[in-house]
């Protein structure tokens, strides 16, 4: 199974979104890198929108995550509560 | 960032609305001829309503995410100049780094914004148009942080004040401008395979990604700032490219053929042109992140392998040209470094021999290769130096016809001699670096024939008259100032003496 990733640049806001990832996606590991933060999964990842919103104490739209993000792999489903990256092989 | 919205629809409601309900087919005058670019490529598309782009961005977000993006990179860029932060970086030879950035990069932005633009219109498909769209807008930001970034080193070092003029006038800049070039005058569904599958998505991690690191690990805050801001865009952009890919294959089986020549075609495009990436983050960075092969290995060899496999299944083989990719990640920063040192007459950056410690990173970090083939040519260089007789090669190295590269990188299998390949086309010779570069001639050899090549046409004296004097004249690059060696140039004295000014009260 091939590895996905997502990368954050390392901000105060992305902080949280980096520890729901690697809360809620047992197995991924997380990188660090000057200015940056990588973190790969085997197969798929899952960002949860309640999760981050469980961190940051107000309502978070999926769609934030875009100010942050600095790349990703895989193929990406997202809809209101969960962004997912998966290779389906 | 407090951004909570009332949501009367879903995302993928609101997704389909704007991508399907602001959509009609022409009744006075048919769609192809509306839309007259889209079928002469061979690629059939049967149902453009199976198009999906999975970040399903609406344009209220997208202007609202896309402004925020910009209030936090110009609150840095003015902080960047309020400070004096181009003293904070690591060491005047890092700025050369950039310089060959923003003299290959910020006005190739402006050409995707150009290329986006255009096969925006030229899709009939609703959502490959609206995601175009967006994609064009980014990359004419991209053009503008960088340009405004590049502005703020501008002001004080050489080599930057003539990016435009030279970009089809400077031999290494005329490599990355033939690569969009070549792509802008293709089809819409090329493009699309050119810049959104093999730049953003198999290519572009390998640029944004550990180099702009590099840039923070060297202080560079502008650079890292605008480069991940950039990048937050390409995650988007690599899946529109993916996206696209998918949407061909699956419309119908006889486009598989087109786009297996397009994958291999433009990543070997896309691999010579990062050769120059390689050489900054293995040569001009002062502090390295990692080394090009590393980046390498994690981004086309494990991320583009983990692509490749997942297209398996549409029957996309993985790309000839991947082998020696592979292959060369353990040689052409070397070569290409030392291709820019032999002819740095000839260059608006500064280069320099690697210093003790350089050379041993470089040792460390590529076992294979680099004491048995390079490490001996810097140490013989670095003696020549010392004795006042510095190797400049006053010869022209031949361009490759296709992806315009001088002919300095070697045989597949054997590093000591240059790989040169030729053929005929009506009754002319041409001349390429690889057997990939004479493939994309072979089967496009009108487009080719077509290309201007700097080093070809300053014997014909249309560059300056024919003399060196005359070339930098027509190029604007200023002698003594812009080019030559690193040691003793203005841009080294000014940073030492700005430094101690800022650390001193003298």
């Amino acid at each position: 199974m091939s590895n996905v990733f997502i990368a954050f640049q390392t901000t105060e806001d992305s902080r949280p979104i980096v520890e729901s990832i690697l809360a809620d996606n047992p197995g991924a590991k997380a990188t660090e890198s000057p200015g940056m933060v990588k973190i790969d999964a085997e197969g798929s990842l899952t960002v949860k929108r309640t999760s981050i919103e469980e961190r940051i104490g107000r309502a978070f739209d999926l769609q934030e995550l875009q100010v942050h993000l600095i790349t990703i792999s895989g193929h990406l489903d997202e809809d209101d509560d969960e962004f997912t990256l998966a290779w389906p092989n | 960032m407090d951004m909570k919205a009332t949501k009367k629809l879903g995302l993928k409601d609101r997704y389909r609305n704007q991508t399907r309900g602001l959509h009609w087919d022409t009744t006075y005058q048919p769609m192809d001829e509306v839309f007259p670019y889209d079928k002469y490529e061979g690629i059939k598309i049967h149902d453009w309503e199976k198009w999906e782009d999975p970040f399903r961005l609406t344009m209220d977000a997208y202007w609202k995410y896309q402004a925020e993006k910009e209030r936090k990179l110009y609150a840095v860029l003015d902080a960047f100049n309020q400070s004096n932060g181009h003293l904070n970086v690591t060491d005047a030879r890092y700025i050369n780094a950039i310089k060959l950035f923003f003299a290959a990069i910020p006005l190739h932005e402006y050409m995707a914004h150009r290329g986006f633009a255009i096969a925006g219109r030229q899709f009939r498909g609703v959502g490959p148009r609206v995601a175009c769209q967006m994609q064009s807008i980014d990359e004419i930001r991209h053009m503008q942080t960088q340009m405004h970034t590049a502005s703020n080193y501008n002001k004080y070092y050489n080599g930057m004040h003539a990016v435009h003029h030279q970009l089809p006038r400077m031999w290494y800049a005329s490599v990355p401008k033939s690569f969009f070039d070549d792509a802008i005058t293709a089809g819409p569904f090329e493009w699309m395979i050119a810049i959104g599958f093999s730049f953003e998505y198999v290519l572009t991690n390998l640029l944004f990604v550990p180099f702009m690191s590099g840039a923070a690990y060297n202080g560079d805050l502008g650079s890292m700032t605008f480069g991940f801001s950039a990048q937050s865009d390409e995650a988007r952009h690599m899946t529109l490219g993916l996206e696209c890919i998918k949407f061909m294959l699956e419309q119908d089986p006889d486009n598989l053929p087109i786009v297996q020549r397009w994958i291999d075609k433009w990543t070997w495009r896309g691999t010579r042109v990062l050769s120059l990436v390689a050489m900054m983050m293995d040569y001009m960075l002062p502090k390295r992140v990692m080394s090009w092969k590393e980046a390498w290995e994690i981004y086309f060899e494990q991320n583009g392998g983990a692509l490749f496999k997942d297209l398996e299944r549409y029957g996309i083989k993985l790309p000839k040209c991947a082998l020696q990719g592979i292959e060369e990640k353990e040689h052409i920063s070397h070569q290409l470094w030392a291709g820019i040192y032999q002819w740095n007459f000839g260059t608006s950056v500064h280069s320099w021999v690697p210093s003790d410690d350089e050379l041993d990173w470089l040792s460390a970090k590529y076992p294979n290769t680099f004491d048995k083939y390079y490490r001996p040519r810097w140490e013989f260089w670095r003696e020549q130096e010392k004795t006042g007789t510095q190797f400049i090669n006053t010869g022209l190295a031949e361009n490759c016809q296709v992806c315009q590269f001088p002919m300095l990188f070697t045989e597949p299998g054997d590093p000591t001699t240059l790989c040169h390949r030729e053929t005929h086309y009506k009754e002319e010779r041409y001349h390429f670096c690889s057997d990939h570069c004479k493939e994309i001639f072979e089967n496009e050899p009108e487009k080719y024939i077509q290309a201007w090549l700097p080093m070809n046409q300053l014997p014909q004296g249309t560059c300056g008259g024919g003399t060196l004097e005359g070339w930098m004249e027509w190029v604007h690059l200023v002698p003594g100032q812009d080019n030559g060696n690193f040691e003793g140039s203005q841009d080294q004295a000014n940073f030492q003496k700005w430094k101690g000014q800022v650390t001193g009260n003298n």
